[in-house]
């Protein structure tokens, strides 16, 4: 299948990033047990694993702006809306439930990961309605 | 939104994808419009009507 200009511009945005956020994360883990950072280091490669998911959504909302097939611009948005519904959803079930002690406290980053799991989930949702998964992956 | 597109399609001997890059769309955005799960934007049935020549309201079938 063609990509767009735009789905080219978001596959290569989110490489970069992909790329960069696996040397802070796996680069960062390597140093910290070898106790090769110190407290400024640790902040910095604790901001760039995060300004590199935060770059991810970027990279969507780009994509949203630029990409100049309506259809296909739909399918995305719907996507995001249906992994903003789930990852909100399940963030705010377990944040109450942590908050009552029912279960274990967990770091927010995974609010991140389940809205990238629900994107998915929104493809499924697309490919049922409309009989194809869309583009963003 | 009911519409004729596959049958003028069908006519003109143009594939989905022919459309499509007329249209400067993709395949699937083609599909999901013949199919009526998706109805195109002014401007695309507009731009959908002047490659068939055709008025708007000769393509779409508001009532369907």
């Amino acid at each position: 299948m063609a990509k767009s200009p735009a789905q080219r511009a978001y596959i290569r945005r989110l490489a970069a990033l992909m790329s960069v956020y696996m040397i802070a994360i796996i680069g960062g883990m390597f140093a910290k047990r070898a106790g090769m950072l110190n407290q400024p280091a640790t902040i910095a490669v604790a901001l760039l694993s995060g300004v590199c998911v935060a770059g991810v959504f970027w990279a969507i909302a780009r994509l949203i702006v630029e990409e100049k097939d309506e259809f296909q611009r739909m399918l995305i948005v719907r996507q995001a809306m249906v992994a903003t519904g789930f990852s909100l959803s399940i963030a705010a079930i377990h944040g109450f439930l942590s908050a009552f002690d029912v279960i274990a406290k967990t770091d927010l980053y995974w609010a991140a990961v389940l809205w990238f799991f629900g994107l998915g989930i929104g493809a499924v949702v697309n490919r049922i309605q409309f009989g194809t998964w869309g583009q963003c992956a | 939104m009911k519409n004729r597109l596959k049958v003028l399609r069908a006519e003109r001997d143009w594939s989905q994808q022919d459309l499509a890059d007329q249209l400067e769309v993709s395949r699937q955005s083609v599909n999901a419009i013949e199919t009526g799960k998706y109805d195109p934007s002014l401007p695309l049935a507009f731009k959908i009507a002047e490659i068939f020549t055709l008025p708007i309201e000769q393509i779409f079938d508001p009532k369907g």
